[in-house]
């Protein structure tokens, strides 16, 4: 355990724990662009900057990234926390001046104007997308491209993906929308990935509802049905039926066989 | 040979000496990348050739060293015993060289090193003005060594402070012995490497690694190259002693693909050292067991920061992560791993040989030792330059450095590369050391030193850099990738004369924020270009942006060429030289531009010989 | 055995990526989009990673390159030497900007950040051979050997 504070208020936190965390459990409020709780910390949004006096030392650090240390004072409303948060996020609004989460955090942090050259991006290059594809669902469908002014998120050669799955957890994540999901008729459409991916239909009502490689992924993640006591087919109905299905089992389970 | 404990190195030594004649002419040819570029490998070829011809092999050595420093006077060739100096020879000098000097004891008047300062003629390198100010422990045998033969530097003490370490001291008494010495990193930042070598002692891991930085990525520096190229072995032996210290098994090198020389010697190097039992297992016949190998870097400017360097290594992109943990407690495949530049393990061997408090005793207070610069820009004597700490800049620029060609006013120097800043010539007293540069708003950086004059134009300057960090930033962290990209917008538009005065403010500004808040050392030490040009020259901002004029007449936007009239004789050469047909008029009449079509390339200025196109 | 998979076994023991990419550009001058993923079935490394690397350092290239290859040093002793200036007149006489290929394919033009030849210059490189303190007039008379 390591003992610290963040804006006058004392706290014990397991080592290992990172600032973010350590204001998260003493209510301190932190805004964040690039973070998620079930990815690896990857400080690159810099609007969760704190700042940090230790011994000597006193600089603006990623709270997201930065282990909580012994005697460690970190306080996140100074001026000079502000004046950097701030101007990341107007950068990223001048980045993206249509994306409505930039724009409300912006707004929270008290920036109205840009006075920057605008552009007409919908992505910040916080890279969920691509970490999330990465670590959570083992795919690597996508990667940063290129590097400095010219960083882009894209798939390889920017052609259709043979390794994207159309789970959609990037667009889940994506915190400005920019990446679309839509199915269409048989197809499963990522434009944003120049992705497009054959359906199955479901076995019950026979909408299309699922890629089928997201189908054969799940079954081989899903390693024992039998454990789970899962018929193997349940992946095969669509989640509609499914949820039809499952709540007239519990209803005859409820109330008897005359259910409804 | 393999050597299986001290002694055999010395008795080694002593054979290798003794069969070598100091008094026998030895006709060195510099083959540095500056020199080859000017043609020495011809030259060198050429000597091979005329003195087997004529049967001199028995009267006559020729060796091919490394860089000598002097790239601005290259070709160079130094003959031996006496040292005499010759520049800029031609393969056509060659025979006159052998029958005149080598045999009649002649000196060609020609060839000679012409001091601008003072119009002498000088005959022996070591009175050449450009080496005697200097102090060269780290490049000094650079001329002396055929660097392709482990034997040379072994015949110059070379792997006796390796002998020294392995039996007679502890790993703990390196240590020591390097933080009294007061070696600081030569990298850029200037840590304290013993300390820093100490860190990665204490981390608890039975695989350790070390790391050689070669990825010079400053433009206008390129000192570790010479060096890996002229010298290897002296940079080999401090990573032996180093890894001995730390307790390393294993260690890289990760030099820039750009220099194809360097990895060609280094490779020699190992492979002679690895025979000779100086690397690998049981070095000298002692426990102690290491190996080398070299990585080429695959052009990135971040990969000199080190975490992006590991990266890099590691097969990914340079992409720069956050510290803590520091690479000595989480580094190379998450082993503890320490990293320093060329040329601060080129200093190892000194220190341990000469001993910490003669090292500590060069420089200043807080920066000991010697320092290699890269002269180069508008300066006579471009070149590298070795000196104490603490020497003033005037010293490097007038003394050493011969001054600013064709009489123009210097006007900046910059030093640290596009980490650094610009030193205007008010300061031209400062003496150089890491704080002194860092307070000047510049820093050390590798060593880069671009001298300016006054036909720089400083805002051009600030914009160059930061299209260099835009492309260069790994663009990972928001500050350093949009921040940087915003800088060079509004540069770009003061220098086309789009600017207001309200971008200064915001410049600078967005400058402070973007050093304070980037995640790595490339986007906290980028705007440094901006801000030193904008504290200094701030006069030739407002120039650009209220009267829209370029006073260096750089910025194409802001300048006009035009014809003086009085001075046209109608020779047309102008004429021919524009591209796109702006210049028209009879012959023998004068010339006029049109400016419509004028793109102001200069093309027509340059190529004028009766001055009779101006700028303005 | 094709050249590709020779390069591959020379590496696949150590799986070191980036070494890997510069003898498949020493082989072929370029990446070609097979090469890529044949390695990244190979080494069994994402083919997103292989591509992500493979744009990300600047001494890989995605296009072949033409016969000659032209480097122009824009280092910053080159800079403040005029080399700019250089770059631009080769663009306008090439008709390409600086990271392209000509249409016929004989030339590449290329900026570098620093060849460390800085008494030379402005410099540059046409095919490994230097040529140095360069002005625009210079620039005509040794295009004219290679415009032939």
């Amino acid at each position: 355990m390591v003992r610290l504070t963040i804006d006058n208020k004392k706290i014990k936190v397991e080592e290992g724990t990172t600032l973010l965390e350590t204001a998260q459990k003493l209510n301190i409020e932190i805004p964040t662009l690039c973070h998620h709780q079930a990815l690896k910390p990857y400080g690159a949004c810099r609007v969760c900057l704190v700042e940090v006096i230790k011994g000597s030392r006193l600089g603006l650090v990623a709270s997201c990234t930065y282990p909580a240390e012994e005697g460690l004072v970190a306080r996140t409303e100074t001026e000079r926390v502000k004046r950097a948060r701030r101007l990341s996020i107007e950068l990223l609004l001048a980045r993206c001046p249509t994306s409505e989460k930039v724009r409300e955090v912006a707004l929270e942090l008290g920036v109205k104007k840009v006075r920057f050259k605008e552009e007409k991006e919908e992505c910040i290059l916080c890279g969920l997308c691509v970490r999330v594809c990465e670590e959570a669902i083992a795919k690597s469908a996508i990667s940063f491209i290129n590097r400095g002014a010219d960083r882009e998120v894209t798939t390889p050669f920017k052609i259709g993906s043979l390794a994207c799955i159309g789970c959609g957890a990037c667009v889940y994540l994506c915190p400005t929308g920019a990446i679309k999901i839509e199915d269409v008729r048989k197809c499963r459409r990522l434009d944003f990935w120049n992705t497009k991916l054959e359906l199955k239909k479901c076995k019950v009502c026979g909408k299309h509802f699922v890629p089928l490689v997201e189908l054969d992924y799940l079954k081989d993640r899903i390693k024992s049905f039998e454990e789970m006591e899962l018929p193997e087919e349940a992946l095969e109905v669509c989640p509609k039926c499914r949820k039809r299905i499952l709540s007239e089992k519990a209803g005859e389970f409820i109330f008897g066989e005359k259910y409804p | 040979m393999r050597l299986r404990c001290p002694s055999d190195l010395v008795k080694a030594r002593k054979l290798i000496r003794s069969r070598y004649d100091p008094k026998k002419t030895c006709v060195t040819v510099c083959c540095g990348t500056g020199c080859l570029a000017s043609g020495a490998r011809d030259v060198a070829e050429t000597f091979r050739k005329e003195i087997d011809r004529r049967g001199l092999r028995p009267r006559v050595n020729l060796r091919i060293t490394g860089c000598h420093g002097f790239c601005e006077r290259g070709p160079l060739v130094v003959i031996y015993p006496k040292r005499i100096f010759y520049q800029r020879v031609k393969v056509l000098d060659v025979d006159e060289i052998l029958s005149q000097t080598i045999l009649k004891r002649k000196i060609i008047e020609r060839l000679l090193y012409v001091d601008p300062m003072t119009g002498k003629k000088i005959v022996y390198e070591n009175e050449v003005p450009f080496y005697k100010k200097q102090r060269r422990l780290i490049f000094g045998n650079n001329g002396r060594i055929d660097p392709t033969k482990i034997s040379y530097y072994i015949a110059l003490d070379g792997y006796t402070a390796l002998a020294k370490v392995l039996y007679k001291m502890s790993p703990q008494q390196v240590i020591a012995e390097i933080k009294r010495s007061g070696l600081r990193g030569r990298g850029g930042a200037g840590f304290p490497t013993g300390q820093k070598w100490e860190l990665c002692r204490n981390a608890n891991s039975r695989l350790k690694y070390i790391i050689c930085n070669a990825d010079e990525g400053d433009p206008g520096a390129f000192m570790d190259r010479s060096l890996l190229e002229g010298n290897p072995h002296s940079v080999l032996e401090g990573m032996i002693i180093g890894a001995y210290a730390m307790g390393a098994e294993e260690g890289y090198i990760y030099v820039r693909n750009e220099y194809p020389l360097a990895i060609k010697h280094l490779t020699i190097a190992l492979k002679e050292a690895q025979e000779w039992g100086l690397l690998g297992k049981n070095i000298l016949g002692s426990n102690f067991s290491f190996r080398i190998r070299i990585n080429r870097g695959a052009g990135a400017f971040v990969c000199g920061e080190e975490s992006a360097l590991i990266a890099s290594l590691e097969g990914r992109i340079g992409e720069p992560r956050p510290r803590p943990p520091f690479p000595a407690q989480e580094g190379l495949w998450g082993k503890p791993t320490n990293i320093n530049n060329v040329k601060t393990w080129a200093n190892i061997p000194l220190i341990i040989n000469k001993g910490a408090r003669w090292y500590s005793k060069i420089g200043t207070k807080t920066s000991k030792g010697t320092m290699v610069f890269s002269l180069v820009g508008k300066i006579n004597n471009t070149g590298l330059v070795e000196i104490p700490m603490g020497i003033s800049l005037r010293k490097m620029i007038y003394e050493i450095g011969g001054g600013i060609p064709n009489g123009k006013k210097f006007k900046a120097v910059q030093t640290g590369g596009p980490s650094g800043g610009c030193i205007p010539a008010r300061l031209i007293d400062l003496p150089v050391d890491y704080e002194k540069l860092t307070r000047a708003g510049s820093m050390m950086g590798s060593g880069g030193m671009v001298v300016m004059d006054e036909d720089t134009c400083m805002v051009n300057v600030a914009r160059y850099f930061l299209s260099f960090t835009r492309d260069e930033s790994c663009g990972k962290c928001t500050p350093c990738r949009e921040g940087i990209k915003q800088m060079y917008e509004i540069l770009d538009n003061i220098t086309k004369g789009k600017g207001k005065e309200s971008d200064l403010g915001l410049l600078k500004e967005l400058a402070q924020i973007v050093k304070d808040s980037s995640l790595c050392g490339l986007g906290q030490t980028a705007p440094n270009p901006v801000l030193t040009t904008l504290r200094y020259f701030p006069e030739e901002y407002l120039a650009h942006i209220k009267d829209k004029r370029c006073p260096a007449h750089v910025c194409q936007d802001l300048i006009r060429y035009s014809l003086i009239v009085e001075k046209c004789i109608g020779c047309q050469i102008c004429n021919k030289a524009c591209p796109t047909g702006a210049i028209s008029g009879e012959k023998k009449e004068p010339q006029r531009i049109d400016q419509k079509k004028c793109i102001r390339c200069g093309a027509c200025y340059e190529a004028c010989k009766f001055e009779a196109i101006r700028v303005e | 055995m094709r050249k590709i998979d020779r390069i591959i076994k020379r590496h696949k023991k150590k799986g070191a990526l980036v070494p890997l990419l510069q003898d498949v550009m020493a082989e072929y001058g370029y990446l070609p989009q097979r090469t890529i993923e044949r390695i990244s079935q190979e080494l069994d490394i994402p083919l997103s990673q292989v591509y992500s690397l493979a744009t990300f350092y600047k001494s890989f290239s995605l296009t072949p390159r033409g016969k000659y290859l032209i480097s122009v040093c824009l280092g910053t002793a080159c800079h403040v030497r005029g080399a700019p200036r250089i770059v631009e007149k080769l663009e306008r006489d090439l008709g390409i900007r600086a990271g392209e290929t000509t249409k016929d394919s004989k030339f590449t033009l290329e900026t570098v950040n620093c060849l460390g030849a800085c008494a030379l210059g402005p410099l540059v490189v046409i095919d490994g051979k230097y040529f140095g303190r360069i002005n625009l007039s210079r620039l005509d008379e040794v295009l004219k050997d290679y415009l032939k």
